[in-house]
């Protein structure tokens, strides 16, 4: 199963150190990461995305927990959280009708384009994993020439 | 020094306050070697009450600190340079992790302005410690010294102890700041402390109570929180057999009638046959390590599994369990004991499991195959603790003679048997023993050694001489690396590499040219005597028995394979 873990940590060196090392040595993977500040300057909050079944999840929001520096480790629900993840993607042209054709995509999936030249355009989106690997899937066969995406940032919505 | 009464404040360099927040800590000796970069902190030793031990390695410093801590239940301390002081550390550090024993490890470092340029001695021993430390801390300024001890004794001693590092760069430790030493302190992210959920304890009665092959499974938590007295109350009163993984060996008196001793790779033939046959277990404070149950779903499928652990993050690691206790083990069998009382439960003698426990135990008691030569390990040992007092420390090295120990040496009194059985580090023994000794200076203390193992560390017996700390060095001395041989033997065609000792050294004379007593024992009657001269002596006295190099330890679980699978002697 996909994990959506959300960790409030001390803003201190090193911490990104311990907790990827972490993963590494209880043989759990990492899909992303990604870390801010939050409104506390004292922490931090690190998004981690992660496979696993339910046991080695379960077991690694353990170890994460038993760490020090970790004040708060959680699993979020991923029907009761919003989570979203940058991406942007660097997108070949090479027909006339292409910067249309992908102008209409992005704005399917929320995107916005940036930077278009005679050869490239680029494409910032801003939505979840899913969304972005299915954008990813249909902007293929005009050439992706390079992507770079963020990791999942995710917060619990407050309520049931 | 300026103080400043009001505000408990005073101008001191960053060494001095480290030497007074020790001080503060209760901290009377440390183990140690100096050089360039822990220097300031080594001068004040000049000018504070607490005493160096000067070791002649830093790995066998952090294991005496290890064995002091282990024995005192207080974190032992060692001390060592940057760079490679501190990484020779590091096994010592590891071994302490891997068996939850209170340390505080304090390295020298560069300056500050020096960190990542790579200077001399310079080691990144932070990120190398990282995984075997219950945390590091590395102050940047001199006026954090004295919160950072605090919290480095406060971790490292309490939940599931374990060793923390505090390595301080040279010039934090002569620039002076205004110290203040701390109370109180918070740290946001750690909370040892769980109450036991009594739901669950009741939950776990009932299961005990509902079993037709109950046992309990007492492990080294059980001797890290002193859950002694509880652990023979509950036993006593639902009647229960006790087995122990290696490292809770001597959790419980191993001469009680309820007793079978260890299970495991190497335990003794009638607790892995209890432990094969159980349908319920009462585990307290053990992780199901691997050497202590041989394949996990073997282990779990006939079992209901309760588990006691103050380490919420052990509970389902390795073992599915059906009810959880987290919390301090003394503190959920004190809770136990007092609900059993208020329901006046107490079991019968008379079941048929019992009678079943108790004549696997006299079956293997009385047919257990042993070495038929004089000096058999199980007679060398037998010997040992028929010699010595009850209240004695025993530490071990790590290899065939270990489990010999484990098999052939019973202990009486709770917690005074201790090893690595974690890292299964060799050359931890001998200067474990002498932290020990420091620890507990009223009783005897010996390590039972294997040849291979005490040369890890032999030159520890400077330390032991000349710090006039009298250690027994009990070597079963087969001339061989034997734990390996014997896997040669059993799993590799007798093809034997690399574990040939030959006779050297000759311990005896080792012994004598470091001052200490050196004697050798080749028959029972001179084993008698040596052991004799041995606790009468008021110098560290090694005794070298040498015995056959083919001897196996059996009863053997091979790796990957159940405890029910268990090769006996033939």
């Amino acid at each position: 199963m996909w994990a959506i873990l959300s960790l409030l940590v001390e803003n201190k060196p090193g911490i990104l150190f311990k907790v990827t090392h972490l993963f590494r040595s209880r043989n759990f993977n990492i899909d992303s990461i990604s870390v801010g500040v939050t409104d506390n300057p004292e922490y931090s909050r690190m998004t981690i995305t992660t496979y696993g079944d339910e046991k080695q999840v379960t077991q690694i929001v353990k170890q994460l927990d038993k760490m020090i520096d970790t004040i708060e480790v959680k699993h979020l629900d991923e029907h009761k959280t919003v989570y979203r993840e940058l991406s942007i993607f660097k997108i070949k042209l090479s027909n006339a009708n292409d910067s249309m054709e992908i102008n209409k995509l992005a704005n399917a999936y929320g995107g916005k384009v940036h930077d278009v030249r005679k050869e490239s355009i680029m494409v910032e989106l801003t939505a979840t994993p899913d969304q972005i690997r299915a954008f990813e899937e249909l902007a293929k066969p005009f050439g992706i020439i390079d992507v770079a995406r963020t990791g999942v940032a995710a917060l619990e919505r407050t309520g049931a | 020094m300026a103080i400043d009464l009001e505000n408990k404040m005073e101008t001191m360099t960053g060494a001095k306050a480290l030497m007074t927040a020790l001080e503060k800590e209760g901290v009377k000796e440390v183990f140690g070697l100096p050089g360039g970069a822990n220097l300031p902190m080594y001068d004040e030793f000049s000018r504070c009450n607490i005493r160096h031990i000067l070791t002649r390695h830093e790995q066998s410093a952090a294991h005496m600190a290890d064995g002091f801590g282990r024995v005192s239940r207080k974190p032992g301390v060692c001390f060592a340079t940057s760079g490679p002081g501190a990484t020779n550390i590091l096994t010592g550090i590891a071994t302490a992790q891997a068996d939850s024993a209170p340390m505080v490890a304090v390295t020298g470092q560069v300056p500050v302005a020096m960190i990542g340029k790579d200077a001399f001695q310079e080691s990144d021993i932070i990120g190398m410690a990282n995984p075997v430390v219950k945390y590091a801390f590395q102050p940047r300024t001199a006026s954090e010294i004295p919160e950072v001890v605090k919290k480095g004794f406060f971790i490292a001693e309490t939940g599931r102890p374990g060793p923390v590092l505090i390595d301080i760069p040279k010039d934090v430790q002569t620039n002076e700041a205004e110290m203040v030493f701390p109370d109180e302190f918070k740290i946001r992210g750690y909370h040892p402390w769980t109450d036991p959920d009594m739901v669950n304890i009741e939950k776990a009665i009932d299961m005990l109570l509902n079993a037709q092959k109950p046992v309990i499974l007492a492990g080294g938590g059980t001797i890290i929180s002193s859950a002694f007295a509880e652990l023979q109350a509950i036993a006593e009163l639902l009647m229960l057999p006790v087995v122990t993984t290696f490292k809770g060996k001597g959790a419980f008196p191993e001469n009680h009638p309820l007793s079978l001793g260890p299970i495991g790779m190497h335990g003794h033939a009638e607790a892995n046959r209890i432990m094969s046959e159980a349908d319920c277990v009462l585990a307290i404070g053990t992780r199901f390590s691997d050497r202590s149950v041989g394949t996990f779903e073997a282990f779990e499928k006939r079992l209901n599994i309760i588990h006691m652990d103050v380490d919420p993050a052990e509970i389902g690691k390795n073992q599915t369990t059906q009810v959880a206790v987290v919390g301090d083990v003394r503190a959920s069998l004190r809770i136990m004991v007092k609900m059993l009382m208020q329901k006046a439960i107490k079991q019968n003698e008379e079941n048929q499991w019992l009678k079943h426990v108790k004549e696997t135990k006299q079956y293997w008691q009385e047919n257990l195959k042993l070495h038929p030569g004089e000096m058999g390990a199980a007679k060398i040992l037998r010997k040992l603790r028929e010699l010595l007092p009850h209240q004695s420390i025993v530490t071990t090295e790590v290899g065939q003679h270990q489990m010999w120990a484990s098999l052939f040496f019973d202990v009486i009194q709770p917690g005074t048997f201790f090893s690595s059985t974690g890292l299964g580090t060799m050359g931890w023994g001998f200067p474990a023993s002498i932290g020990a000794k420091v620890a507990k200076p009223d009783v005897h203390v010996v390590d039972i050694a294997g040849d291979g193992s005490f040369a890890m560390t032999e030159n520890s017996l400077a330390t032991a001489v000349l710090e006039d700390i009298p250690v027994i060095v009990f070597i079963l001395n087969n001339f061989t690396l034997g734990m390996v041989a014997q896997w040669q033997r059993t799993f590799y065609g007798r093809r034997m590499i690399g574990v040939d000792q030959g006779k050297c050294p000759d311990y005896v004379k080792l012994a004598e040219s470091y001052g200490a007593l050196g004697l050798r024992a080749q028959s029972m009657s001179e084993l008698d005597k040596a052991i004799r001269e041995a606790l009468s002596s008021n110098v560290a006295t090694v005794i070298d028995i040498p015995i056959d190099p083919e001897e196996d330890v059996l009863p053997f679980v091979a790796p990957g394979t159940s405890l029910a699978d268990m090769v006996l002697p033939s």
